[in-house]
């Protein structure tokens, strides 16, 4: 069981307000992304959910007990740190076993369940290393490993994979996912990475300055987008905003296209432009194009391989039924 | 990187400090190991030629060596016992934030500057005298008998006016050890469910280990050879003679460079017999 609500959560370091009154409800089960660029406090968010900050006015309950006073240890959740926070001079047998011989476990019970994570984690082999010993992966590994013993009603992950390489990233994020599909137990997940949490999420919450922009599921935000800023910030290559003539035609202040949802011609279509920088991926080539007539550079991302470079000249057809409208306030015409 | 020409160019740079340093250290060493063997009494006759081993034979026959070795020890032992508990407990409590943090981290650094001869002198009058002395007001205040701290409780107080002088060096070293401890770790550690204590023992100890190294080694160094803080407060009586002290009585008091001298190289091998233990111990705290 792990349902958390947050009620009127309030953060004030000082005078500044990192998180302004703010509600949201986390189902049991769930695997929540708060997402946003940096410093917008999704950290902060999840520290205050962890206890390891006090929030400043506001209610936190979980699993229907009101913990906003109760310390870090007694709220039954698990945090995997950024810098992983494992203990260097124990090994990776004691670092898993240090919450269980904390709680008191008797020894034959740590033992137990030190292996079954380390089965779980492929771990196995590594237990009487030091984490000095281990790659950034097997580290990261070892501080799930520590979370998970402790079979906590949630888990708090603040951004784990930023510190490791992208190949490795990847990998990471299958087995994170693969862990949530075989425990079923709430997980928060803190990142910046549109991508993973695109990739992770049941339902992603998107932060921007302490406030929460959008809540829903990753489809949901990103076919309909409930203002410019979830628009630009879900999806890549980022959304095109249009704003001017073309705009208008469509009785909006700012349209926005995505660039897969736009056609690419030799011959004909609705705006005529010059290639300008070209970025051939092989599965995909995304196409910078300076258009007449707007002031934005699109950018297209045209599937597979087209044979155009710099200085060609193309025509772009957006596809009408995949256009947001956004009004003057940045927020979504329906 | 290093081409031959920089190779004996660095040689060559290097030299005059070698030089410097190498006739710094083997001068004294082999006209003490020159005397240790000679009977050479100053003012009695000078230099009476060789005498073999005898200076060794009498110096540690001597009733006063072995006593005076295990002042030395007990003083080494005592004062790091007491700078590293109360070093480590001043550390975390400068490690707090507080307000006023700068001027109180800079009074806490204040004794190491003061000379050895100077805060021996200081102790010995104004805190130590009996008559006069701050303790001696105290104790009268509450109704006590003032002790005489440097002829009743001459060790302990000995042992006090050192370690006063050493705690500034732990602490510090200390406090920069425990500065660069990742609170990450902390609070995980908080999350896992360790309580205050538990996590002093499991994550501030282990992280301050290469530290707490560091202080003893550099300490036990200085305190073998320590001599100003005993010529000023008791003059090697109560009890307070070190091994340097009695070489420096043999030397000077006795005015018998020789017995002196076959003392000096005892003092080196209690020094390396003290080095050898301590790396063996602690030294591996060094390693990786």
């Amino acid at each position: 069981m792990g349902q958390i609500l947050l009620e009127k959560v309030v953060k004030r370091f000082g005078d500044v307000e990192v998180i302004p009154p703010l509600d949201l409800t986390i189902e049991d089960g769930e695997f929540v992304v708060f997402v946003g660029p940096s410093g917008c406090g999704k950290s902060t968010l999840l520290r205050l959910i962890a206890g390891l900050e006090d929030v400043t006015s506001g209610r936190i309950v979980i699993d229907g007990k009101d913990a906003t006073n109760i310390p870090p240890a007694k709220r039954s959740l698990a945090m995997v740190f950024q810098s992983y926070a494992l203990y260097p001079h124990m090994s990776v047998r004691k670092n898993i076993a240090f919450p269980l011989r904390m709680a008191g476990f008797d020894k034959a019970e740590i033992d137990r369940r030190v292996a079954a994570a380390a089965d779980v984690l492929n771990l196995t082999p590594y237990l009487d290393r030091r984490p000095g010993q281990l790659s950034g992966g097997q580290r990261q590994r070892v501080a799930i490993g520590r979370a998970i013993v402790r079979e906590p009603a949630a888990f708090l992950f603040d951004e784990p994979l930023s510190n490791l390489d992208a190949a490795l990233r990847v990998g990471m994020r299958l087995e994170i996912s693969e862990l949530h599909n075989r425990l079923k137990t709430t997980m928060i997940y803190v990142t910046h990475d549109q991508v993973e949490a695109m990739t992770m999420a049941d339902k992603i919450v998107v932060l921007h300055a302490g406030r929460i922009e959008q809540v829903g599921s990753p489809l949901e935000l990103y076919s309909r987008p409930r203002n410019l800023f979830v628009a630009g910030f879900i999806g890549s290559p980022n959304m095109n905003f249009i704003t001017g003539p073309e705009a208008d035609k469509l009785n909006a202040a700012t349209i926005g296209v995505r660039p897969e949802h736009i056609q690419v011609s030799t011959t004909e279509g609705r705006w005529k432009g010059t290639v300008g920088v070209a970025e051939h991926l092989g599965s995909d080539t995304f196409l910078h194009v300076h258009a007449t007539g707007l002031a934005e550079t699109i950018t297209v991302r045209a599937s597979g391989e087209v044979g155009l470079r710099h200085g060609d000249t193309v025509w772009l057809t957006p596809e009408d039924d995949k256009i947001h409208r956004f009004d003057s306030n940045g927020l979504r015409i329906e | 990187m290093a081409t031959r020409h920089s190779r004996s160019a660095a040689r060559l740079m290097m030299a005059p400090a070698v030089v410097l340093l190498l006739g710094w250290m083997l001068v004294p060493l082999v006209m003490t190991l020159w005397f240790s063997f000679r009977k050479y009494l100053p003012l009695r006759g000078g230099d009476l030629g060789w005498v073999g081993f005898d200076n060794y034979a009498s110096f540690i026959r001597s009733s006063a060596f072995w006593p005076s070795v295990q002042v030395t020890l007990t003083l080494v032992v005592g004062v790091l016992a007491i700078t590293l508990v109360v070093g480590v407990l001043l550390a975390l409590l400068l490690d707090q934030p507080m307000w006023g943090q700068g001027i109180v981290r800079i009074l806490v650094i204040a004794p190491f500057f003061v000379m050895p001869t100077v805060s021996a002198l200081v102790w010995k009058n104004i805190m130590m005298d009996p008559n006069n002395g701050f303790l001696g007001h105290l104790w009268r205040a509450v109704g006590l008998q003032p002790i005489d701290w440097l002829s009743q409780a001459s060790m302990g107080s000995i042992i006090l006016i050192v370690s006063w002088e050493w705690l500034p060096f732990a602490t510090l070293i200390l406090l920069t050890a425990l500065q660069s401890l990742d609170s990450e770790q902390m609070e995980a550690a908080e999350m896992d469910g360790a309580g205050p204590l538990a996590r002093f023992g499991f994550i501030t100890l282990p992280h301050l280990g290469r530290a707490i190294t560091v202080v003893i080694l550099i300490q036990t160094i200085f305190l073998l050879s320590i001599f100003a803080e005993i010529f000023v407060t008791t003059g090697g009586a109560f009890g307070t003679r070190t091994l340097t002290y009695l070489i420096y009585q043999r030397v000077l008091e006795s005015q018998n460079v020789g017995l002196g001298s076959a003392g000096g190289v005892y003092a080196i091998i209690l020094a390396n017999i003290v080095a050898i233990f301590l790396m063996r111990i602690v030294g591996k705290n060094l390693d990786a």
